[in-house]
């Protein structure tokens, strides 16, 4: 089969490998018709990401047509077209029975290399490096999918797949963003990042009833969708001299009840921060670029919640502990929790409370996903979510 | 049988010491006199450890340089005649390196570090003969008298710290080489079904990886074989000597194996229908004792790890029914995910 690999930081290919096969009888084949490229896949194609290796296959939103099940599958049946969550649960475990599923005990086989560099485990996830088990990844024609009782969603007939495949990750991880906030009636809330996921947040904190929605963002082609397709008011932080003034001044000095960091590792700034920041990481004196997160921290009401869906990955500098202690800030964060949000959500497409379809800006066949990489990377073309058809 | 033991650490502690396969006095051909014996919680050192560490390499180190250029180091010493004393030089430098090896190749080093603290007060003896003849330059012996009693400081504080180290019986034995862990995993499981599981010894193949077979050859008896290098592998008789259903297993193997080896796993139904927790106490004797366990942690075969992986799987089986494995672990090595040259066999 074909498959997206990477090869090396900034270096993708879409090469022949072996098809995969069934490891446990819990597995099911998927023959994918639709994936997509993630923002958080961009991070491992610029080389933030430890323990990848040359040939792993990318890709974790994906979905498609089962073509073979495991003999103790029960919920699926080859024919079912399905759409596949991105973190890899076994459902059994105490995290799952408790929806924690990108936190289960048991679906990373290399547990102990995530223990040593995170305290304790996390969940596997599908192409997202040998940390998060190594597994293969859907940017490719086939993937097998453990615990296939357990992640992969039916989708109904008549929807799309266009309309399906952000079930895999961003749209339950906007939406985790905005739901983290405990967001109530008249609440301001303010979205660091503008790119897919930052585009679901905005527009699931509105669904959850939040009075204005604030998304801030550099490039003028993200900021005009978030206005006219999620309905923020936005902020170029390349305009303006302080992002947190301009938002003390959209909420008459109050401040965004609550801020979403929809940026993670990669954080980008104007100015001799930005400059610190990025010399730091190169030195391998910080892994991570919190400028997002510092800011969202500085920008929040006091009493507020500081959601954190922007992936980090390693080791943060100079974190404001002094305002999120003295303002009695709440953190709150997480990889999101896919399957439990799956099905409401599959609900509100259903009705058409929101159409996830308006961040697609490109459809590109599997073999031009290393092309995809590129201009999703650099911005341009105006390119805000890729859609890869295998 | 328990063997009957005097705590202060109280119930709890005593709760969770290894079953009868792990008492000083079941292990064949080991007998040893235990002075006292504690048993902790914990089977962590008191601290001191570390340092114990350095004072090793420092013994090394100096020992090294006094048999190497014994005249310059007598001449950092204030000796005028350094010539007529390098003999000596050379011989406090031997003593010195055996303090190092002493040191570093003990899991307990105390009393190596006492041996040092005896050196010291010879060295500081000879110093004072020095210092005691004029013709000795006096200012570089009372700076080296000065360097001595600060390693000296260094000596005392670091031997009384181990010397408050408690046996437990984790680090018991640990000197002839024995090889001892302690690792607990919680399963979601009733503890009834964890202990069943584990009772039935023709189950540990499926979470044990080492393991090829274990039958069962009577009431308390059964055969294991497990997997050695080379594709070899090692077959010896075992016995389970303690048997408290839902609550301990101990088993031990026979005095003619091959490795000697022995364990008990704990099972207690885990607060708030958090299911079962599992705690495993293993000790075995590696060939080539502390270097071969050593060595073996290189290659990331060190115990611990091994059984901590192993009760992860026993995790994953009992909750999933199945070890968990992705296309880059299914054989272990280089990962076989990738489709270049790396042997895909998926």
């Amino acid at each position: 089969m074909k498959a997206t690999c990477w090869m090396a930081p900034r270096k993708m290919e879409v090469k022949e490998v072996p098809d995969p096969q069934i490891l446990s009888q819990g597995d099911c084949i998927v023959k994918i018709t639709s994936t997509a490229i993630c923002g958080s896949d961009l991070h491992l194609y610029n080389g933030f990401l430890p323990m990848m290796e040359p040939g792993d296959i990318m890709g974790h939103e994906f979905m498609g047509e089962v073509v073979e099940v495991g003999r103790n599958v029960k919920n699926l049946k080859v024919g079912d077209r399905v759409v596949v969550p991105f973190p890899i649960a076994c459902g059994h475990c105490e995290a799952c029975e408790a929806g924690l599923f990108s936190v289960c005990e048991n679906s990373n086989p290399n547990a102990w290399v995530a223990e040593k560099m995170l305290g304790h485990t996390a969940a596997g996830i599908f192409g997202y490096s040998h940390l998060t088990g190594g597994y293969a990844g859907g940017q490719a024609e086939y993937a097998r999918v453990p615990f296939a009782d357990v992640g992969p969603l039916k989708v109904p007939e008549g929807m799309t797949d266009d309309q399906a495949l952000f079930l895999s990750d961003i749209l339950p991880t906007g939406y985790m963003g905005a739901e983290m906030c405990g967001i109530k009636p008249g609440d301001t809330v303010a979205v660091w990042g503008c790119g897919p996921v930052g585009q679901f947040a905005i527009a699931s904190a509105y669904l959850l009833g939040a009075e204005k929605v604030i998304g801030i963002d550099r490039f003028p082609y993200r900021l005009q969708m978030a206005r006219e397709k999620a309905g923020a008011v936005t902020v170029n932080y390349e305009e303006v001299d302080s992002v947190i003034d301009v938002l003390k001044d959209l909420t008459a000095g109050r401040g965004p009840d609550h801020c979403i960091d929809a940026v993670g590792v990669e954080g980008h700034t104007h100015g001799v921060q930005y400059l610190h920041d990025r010399t730091k990481q190169m030195m391998r004196m910080q892994t991570d670029r919190p400028i997002a997160l510092r800011e969202a921290i500085m920008a929040c009401k006091s009493g507020g919640t500081v959601s954190v869906i922007g992936v980090y990955t390693g080791l943060i500098d100079k974190f404001p502990m002094n305002a999120v202690m003295n303002r009695s800030l709440t953190i709150r964060t997480g990889q999101c929790h896919v399957q439990r949000y799956m099905k409401p959500l599959l609900e509100h497409i259903q009705e058409g409370r929101i159409d996830p379809t308006f961040v697609i800006t490109h459809h590109m066949p599997l073999s031009e996903a290393a092309r995809g990489y590129e201009i999703f990377n650099d911005k341009v073309d105006n390119c805000e979510k890729i859609v890869l058809r295998a | 049988m328990e063997t009957e033991i005097n705590t202060s650490v109280g119930e709890s502690a005593r709760a969770w010491s290894g079953g009868s396969a792990l008492a000083s006095d079941a292990r064949p051909k080991r007998e040893r006199v235990v002075p006292y014996q504690r048993l902790a919680d914990e089977d962590r050192g008191t601290g001191g450890e570390s340092l114990a560490d350095f004072l090793g390499f420092f013994s090394i180190g100096l020992g090294l340089a006094q048999v190497l250029a014994p005249k310059g180091m007598s001449k950092l010493c204030g000796v005028a005649d350094a010539d007529g004393n390098a003999r000596l030089m050379r011989f406090m430098g031997l003593r010195e390196i055996s303090h190092g090896i002493a040191i570093l190749s003990r899991q307990q080093p105390e009393k190596a570090v006492w041996s040092r603290v005896a050196g010291d007060t010879l060295d500081l003896a000879m110093l004072g003969k020095t210092f005691a003849n004029p013709e000795n330059n006096r200012a570089m012996t009372l700076f080296a008298t000065a360097n001595v009693l600060a390693v000296t400081a260094l000596d005392v504080s670091c031997a009384k710290q181990l010397s408050k180290q408690p046996r437990t019986i984790a680090n018991e034995g640990a000197d002839e080489g024995i090889i001892r862990t302690k690792r607990s995993i919680t399963i979601q499981k009733p503890v009834e079904e964890v202990y069943a599981f584990w009772r039935d010894f023709q189950n540990l193949p499926q979470f044990m990886i080492h393991l090829e077979s274990v039958t069962v050859t009577g009431q308390n008896r059964s055969h294991w074989k497990a997997k050695a290098p080379a594709g070899k592998s090692v077959e010896w008789d075992a016995t389970m000597t303690e048997d408290r259903p839902n609550e301990l297993i101990s088993w031990r193997s026979d005095e003619d194996a091959p490795v000697y080896n022995a364990g008990s796993v704990h099972f207690r139904r885990a607060p708030g229908n958090r299911g079962t927790e599992v705690r495993v106490e293993l000790e075995y004797d590696p060939p080539f004792g502390k270097l071969g366990s050593k060595v073996a942690m290189l290659f990331r075969e060190e115990p611990g790890q091994q059984v901590q992986d192993d009760l992860r799987h026993l995790k994953q089986v009992m909750e999933t029914g199945d070890i968990v494995v992705s296309d880059a672990t299914k054989d272990r090595g280089p990962h076989p995910a990738q489709p270049d040259g790396h042997g895909v066999t998926l």
